[in-house]
């Protein structure tokens, strides 16, 4: 089974995103999605200051099977890119929302989550 | 397309966590937990594939060996029985049909090994080939279950559920024998470049076996392992595979295994223009590569030269789990295979560094 956490909100392309009381949101791929992918080899980030759309591709996660777009779950700036990934993709696969997050936004509008799936609409949006 | 293929193992794949995939119309586990740890584990201790989808014939009759003689292009007549020999039978425009193994049981009796998603066509195109020689081709692949221990610890696993002495069948040998009860061809081969067992079983027994061996392996630290690890395994060991290295329009010659055409043995299918491209050099080779990144250059990709005209094309990719590095395959124009050689993924320009392989070193069995 998945794990979807309570506490994120989620786009239907398997991007989570968890919004700070400061504006900021935290933005990973999901543990279906780190699934389905499976072995996680690679991940192309896009630079900070990067100004990013909603829905806009911000990078390619690549696995052992395929090379796959990934898209700002939100509207925002990059203020920080996890760095640690070049070195070990692989903590995408172990540690979705945790040590495998990938970006730091600062929201355009921080009422744009509301937009985004809930935990259990999400949840059933993977069957 | 017909109805997907089972092995006797699918039930026990789907019990052990298996993902299974089509495999060249196939229901096969692609991995169980990960390629990459399942890569490994093959490299540092043993892994367990069930490689039952692969295809079995016998050819057996007076003129066995001067059918197979005709039939493929490396040089039967060394074999003996208990030996296997690897070769390729092709078209006659030097083409290959299959990548194969053929073992002796006997002056009348062979048996052979082929790729899973070329059983059909084979059985018929060999069929065909053996009108004329007193000798019968027959199609056992539904008889028999097949499974690979490969890796350092192998041996040592099976060897806790035979009484025959492992160690006395050397490499590209055979013997018949009883593996946890069951009665199986014990063949010191593989598909990974490690030391290790085939063993072929009754289809009904696969499943008794697998079980036994892997209960016997998982203290030792062996792990089921899937095509994803079967494939990086192979690439990384050098191994041509079908489709990819090798195919109906890239030739033995053009892939490197000039090793298993010997035209000393006499005619065979395919002989004069596999000659002709040996003596002229082929227009087209398969190079073997790395470049310093972990970017998988993905099978299809342009392969360019340094004024960025495209040159020839990746045909395998993938990550070497233990250089932790992409590595590959190519078929390039001979021509530029001595040039600086660069592939472009999403907008990035790597260099091909060539490498004779295998890309790891492999313990001499």
């Amino acid at each position: 089974m998945s794990n979807i956490p309570a506490d994120l909100r989620y786009a239907k392309s398997h991007e989570w995103l968890k919004v700070a009381a400061d504006g900021t949101a935290l933005v990973g791929i999901t543990d279906y999605a780190q699934s389905s992918l499976g072995d996680i080899t690679f991940i192309q980030l896009p630079k900070v200051g990067a100004a990013l759309k909603a829905g806009e591709t911000f990078g390619v996660v690549e696995s052992v099977k395929a090379a796959s777009d990934v898209y700002a779950p939100a509207a925002g700036t990059v203020l920080e890119v996890n760095q640690a990934l070049d070195a070990n993709p692989e903590k995408v696969n172990s540690l979705p929302y945790a040590d495998g997050w990938m970006l730091k936004l600062q929201l355009a509008n921080p009422a744009d989550a509301g937009a985004l799936l809930s935990p259990e609409d999400y949840g059933k949006s993977i069957g | 397309m017909s109805e997907i293929q089972v092995t006797p193992l699918n039930a026990f794949h789907r019990r052990h966590g298996g993902r299974m995939v089509d495999f060249a119309g196939w229901d096969m586990p692609v991995q169980y937990k990960s390629i990459l740890e399942e890569h490994k584990a093959v490299r540092q201790r043993a892994g367990l594939f069930d490689v039952s989808h692969m295809g079995e014939a016998d050819v057996k009759g007076p003129e066995a060996l001067k059918f197979l003689q005709h039939l493929v292009s490396n040089d039967c007549s060394k074999l003996f029985p208990g030996r296997i020999l690897y070769t390729v039978m092709c078209y006659p425009t030097g083409g290959v049909v299959d990548d194969l193994l053929v073992y002796m049981r006997g002056a009348d009796d062979y048996f052979l090994c082929i790729n899973a998603g070329n059983i059909a066509k084979d059985i018929a195109w060999m069929q065909e080939q053996a009108k004329g020689f007193n000798c019968t081709v027959t199609d056992r692949s539904k008889d028999y279950g097949q499974l690979a221990i490969q890796g350092p610890k192998a041996v040592e696993i099976v060897q806790t559920l035979t009484k025959s002495v492992l160690a006395d069948t050397k490499y590209y040998h055979f013997a018949d024998g009883e593996v946890a009860g069951v009665k199986c061809i014990i063949s010191r081969t593989g598909y990974t470049g490690e030391d290790g067992v085939e063993l072929y079983c009754a289809a009904a027994d696969t499943e008794k076996l697998a079980e036994a061996i892997l209960a016997a392996g998982v203290p030792l630290g062996l792990e089921l392992a899937g095509l994803g690890a079967r494939d990086s395994l192979r690439l990384e060991a050098g191994f041509p595979l079908y489709g990819h290295e090798i195919t109906e329009h890239i030739n033995p010659i053009s892939a490197g295994l000039g090793w298993v055409v010997k035209f000393d043995k006499g005619p065979f299918i395919g002989s004069a223009p596999l000659q002709a491209d040996k003596a002229a050099g082929p227009a087209k080779k398969i190079v073997f590569f790395k470049t310093g990144d972990r970017r998988i250059v993905r099978a299809g990709s342009a392969v360019l030269n340094a004024a960025g005209a495209e040159v020839g094309q990746v045909v395998s990719g993938t990550l070497s789990p233990i250089l932790n590095e992409a590595i590959g395959s190519a078929l390039v124009d001979a021509a530029a295979a001595k040039e600086a050689l660069q592939v472009d993924i999403r907008g990035t320009k790597l260099n091909l560094q060539l490498v004779k392989p295998p890309f790891v070193t492999l313990k001499k069995t």
